[in-house]
Parts: C-alpha cells; structure tokens; sequence
C-alpha cells in the first residue's frame, strides 16, 4: 500500500473546510436536540392526555427509524410541501429532531432522579409552578445529565457524515469530492477517518472527567 | 400512494429482505466481536487489556458511514482487497456495533458481585468454568436490555449501505421515488417499515429478557412495550439515573 503525503497536503484546504462545516452542524444540532428534547420531557410529564399521547408516538417513532432515512424524507418531501431550505439547514434540523428524541429520554431521567423532597420542599415553600421547574426541578436534574447530553454531542458528531447523503459538503463530503476529482481515495478517507478519532476520544475522555466531577 | 405500482413495491420488499439479512448477519458478528473484545478487557494481562481497549476506543470513535467508505473505497485501492458490497456493509456493522456491545459485556460482568468469583475459586473452578457457569448466567440479564438498544441502533445503521448502493430498504426507496416523481409517500411507507421491524425487535428482545431473568429466579420488571431506555451510543460516560440494568 502506497501513501501519499502530498496528497494529503493537497487535500488539507478543502478538509478545514469540512471540518468547519461538521462543527457547525454539530452546535446547531445539540442546541436543537437539547431544546427540543426537554420539551419533549415535559410535554411526556403532562397531565393531558391529548399532549402525552401524541408525543410519546411521535418520539417513539422518530427514535426508531433510521436518520438517514429522515434526512431524505426531510430533504426530499419538505420542498413538495412548499418549505425550501438549504441542505445545511435541512441537515441540522434532521441531526437536532432525532438527537433530541434521544436527549428527552435523558432529560425524562434526569427528573425522575430528583428526589421526591425536593418537589415537596417546593410545595412547603408554595412556590409557583414554573419556578419550582426552573430553580428547583431542572437545575439538579440537568447536573446530573449533563455527561449523557455530552455523549449525544459525540454521537451526533459521529452520525455528521450522513448529512453528506444529501450533499452537505462536510468532512466526508470534500473528501468524496477530492477523491472523484484527483482519483486518490486511500488518503482522504484515511484523513477523516483519523479525524474524527481525534476528535471524539479527547470529548470522551473530557465526559468522564465532567461525570466525576458532576455526578456524585 | 396509488403510483407505487406492484413492480415497485417489490423492489421495496426485496430491500427489506436486504436489511434483514444485513441485521441478522452483522448482529451475529458482533455478538462474536462483543463478547470477545468485552471479556478480553477484562483479561489479568495488560497487553490484552490495551489491545482490546484500542480496539474499542477506534471503532466507537469512528463514524460508522466513514469505516464503511473506508472499506469500499480504501482496502481495495490501498490493500488489493476487494469485499462484496454487502459483505464489507455486514464487516463494517459488526465490528462498530460489537465494539459498542463490548462495553456492555464488560459492564454486566464487572457488576457481578465479587463474591460470586470467589465462590467459584472455593469450589476450585478453572476460570473458564467460573466465567461458563457462575458469572456469565448472573450478567447476562443485565445485558439484554442494553444489546436490545443496540440492535435497534443496528437496524437503523443497516440504511447505511444504500449509499454505497446495496439495495437495502432505503435504495429501493430512491428508486421508487426516481420512478414515481413522488417522495411522500414512499418514504413514509420505508419509515413505517423500518418502525415496525424495530418494534419487532424490541418484542423479541423482550421475550429473551424475561427468559433470561426467570433463569437466575427474577421477576422481569414491568416496562412500557417500547422504550429503550438508554441510547446505544452512550458509552463510558453513563448517568446514574439511567437504565443500564445493573
């Protein structure tokens, strides 16, 4: 097996490029995921019926089919329905509604780990309903979590490469676009594949860190 | 709807009996390579337990679509070796999976209370037999719920191939919606599809679980009918409230 290192050199500039479009991906996606799922916490949490329901199914089902698979149907069916967005855009929106399927399931036991004292202090104290949720609820159940949020931010990371599918130009995109054009495939896949390791093994390792230092 | 004509709809089904195929042979892979890797990391010598950790630290840090570039475009070009399609799909899926499922065999063995071990150093054992008979029967339970998340996450990763162009579900799909001009319906048909091979799963799973616990004397916990508790990707890092049955 041969190993070019000039084409790796010749490969870099359009690689930051990727990098830099994956990591965009990637931020907008977790704020998406992490919004969206503690709303789907909460709204599994309430009393109606008609709210839970629909939800739950909803949650369910985006969970356990494949985000591939959304992705297309996010970017081939939104356009027929008359909403035009970018491939970026459609990709971050698909990342952030699967990922966050999976952060309020997180979020959900995050708040079933609270213990029971703290809703009746809440009580005790007559505070109002949305405050006992933002200063007494949330605040300990989203320490507790936040390690097993991060573990989503480096899946998601890992689950970037599919929104090339639909032509988003991210890591794994450039490198399939340099290797059709320059006819070099061992190296820019090898490159992204390096990348993403060096990427994801230091986030894991700092996770466990934030979990020793979080979770007691 | 009405445009899917039954030519298509056959291609869909002959792309479900891909995905199954693909499921069903990169499950039994990385069961081999999950139990394999996760008792490795559990060996007296160091070198064992660095090679089986690198091992793990690589395909859990990789991205299963970047892996299964590698082996189409890179092994034939770099190596000179040329896989099938779906074989290099089922290498690529196992290997990732079963690198994931090696840390729930390591956890559930490492939660069997240590004096189940010493037990079996007092019956004077062999380790073998310590690890046939006392510690593997007692882990396994732990282990299902877990492996059921994983094999979701399996299936879902099984879509994968189609851009490589193996006429799994998600191909047939692209060829439907090529056919008919259509996207609607098709992919929602395929998201039903694969909802329901999911939920299917999950079932069976469920059935070995409650197997699986009657085997050391439990009471299978009452669940809702479909609820991974936990995603499959979440490794080394794991919230204490979360439901890694331990």
């Amino acid at each position: 097996m041969k190993f070019d290192w000039s084409a790796v050199g010749a490969f870099l500039p359009t690689f930051w490029n990727g990098v830099l479009v994956t990591l965009q991906a990637l931020a907008l996606g977790s704020l998406i995921a992490f919004g969206l799922g503690l709303v789907w916490a909460l709204a599994q949490r309430s009393s109606l019926k008609v709210v839970r329901w629909p939800v739950t199914a909803l949650t369910e089902f985006v969970r356990n089919t494949p985000l591939l698979v959304q992705l297309f149907f996010l970017f081939y069916v939104m356009p027929e329905w008359g909403v035009t967005l970018s491939a970026l855009a459609t990709g971050v929106i698909g990342l952030g509604l699967h990922y966050s399927t999976y952060t309020a399931e997180v979020y959900r036991s995050g708040i079933d780990g609270v213990p029971a004292g703290q809703w009746e202090a809440a009580i005790a104290l007559s505070l109002p309903r949305r405050r006992t949720w933002t200063a007494v609820i949330l605040p300990q159940a989203i320490r507790r979590v936040a390690p097993a949020l991060g573990n989503y931010v480096i899946a998601m990371l890992k689950d970037s490469p599919m929104l090339f599918a639909i032509g988003v130009l991210e890591m794994l995109g450039e490198a399939r676009q340099f290797s059709s054009q320059t006819f070099q495939t061992v190296e820019p896949y090898t490159v992204v594949g390096v990348a993403f390791i060096a990427i994801a093994y230091p986030a894991s390792l700092l996770l466990r860190a934030l979990e020793r230092r979080l979770v007691r | 709807m009405s445009d899917i004509t039954w030519g298509l709809w056959e291609l869909l089904l002959k792309g479900v009996w891909i995905t199954v195929q693909l499921t069903v042979y990169s499950a039994a892979l990385a069961a081999v390579a999950a139990f394999g890797i996760g008792l490795a990391r559990t060996h007296r010598r160091w070198i064992v337990r660095f090679l089986s950790g690198a091992y793990f630290e690589i395909f859990r840090g990789t991205s299963a679509l970047i892996l299964m570039f590698w082996m189409f475009f890179v092994l034939p070009m770099g190596f000179g070796w040329q896989l099938a399609p779906m074989w290099a799909a089922v290498l690529t899926l196992g290997l990732t999976y079963g690198a994931y499922g090696s840390e729930v065999v390591r956890g559930a063995i490492a939660a069997v209370p240590p004096g189940q071990r010493e037990a079996g150093v007092a019956l004077s054992f062999s380790p073998a037999q310590t690890l046939r008979k006392i510690v593997l029967p007692q882990a396994w339970p732990g282990m299902v719920p877990p492996f059921n998340n994983l094999l979701i996450e399996l299936l879902k990763g099984t879509a994968l191939v189609s851009i490589l162009g193996v006429g799994d579900i998600a191909f047939g799909a692209s060829l439907v919606r090529n056919a008919t001009a259509q996207s609607a319906p098709v992919y929602t048909i395929i998201l039903v599809m694969y909802f329901v091979l999911a939920f299917a799963l999950t079932r069976g799973m469920r059935a070995v679980e409650r197997h699986a616990k009657a085997g050391i004397g439990q009471a299978p916990a009452g669940r809702s009918r479909l609820r991974p508790a936990t995603g499959p990707t979440v490794t080394g890092a794991t919230a204490p409230a979360e439901g890694e049955a331990r």
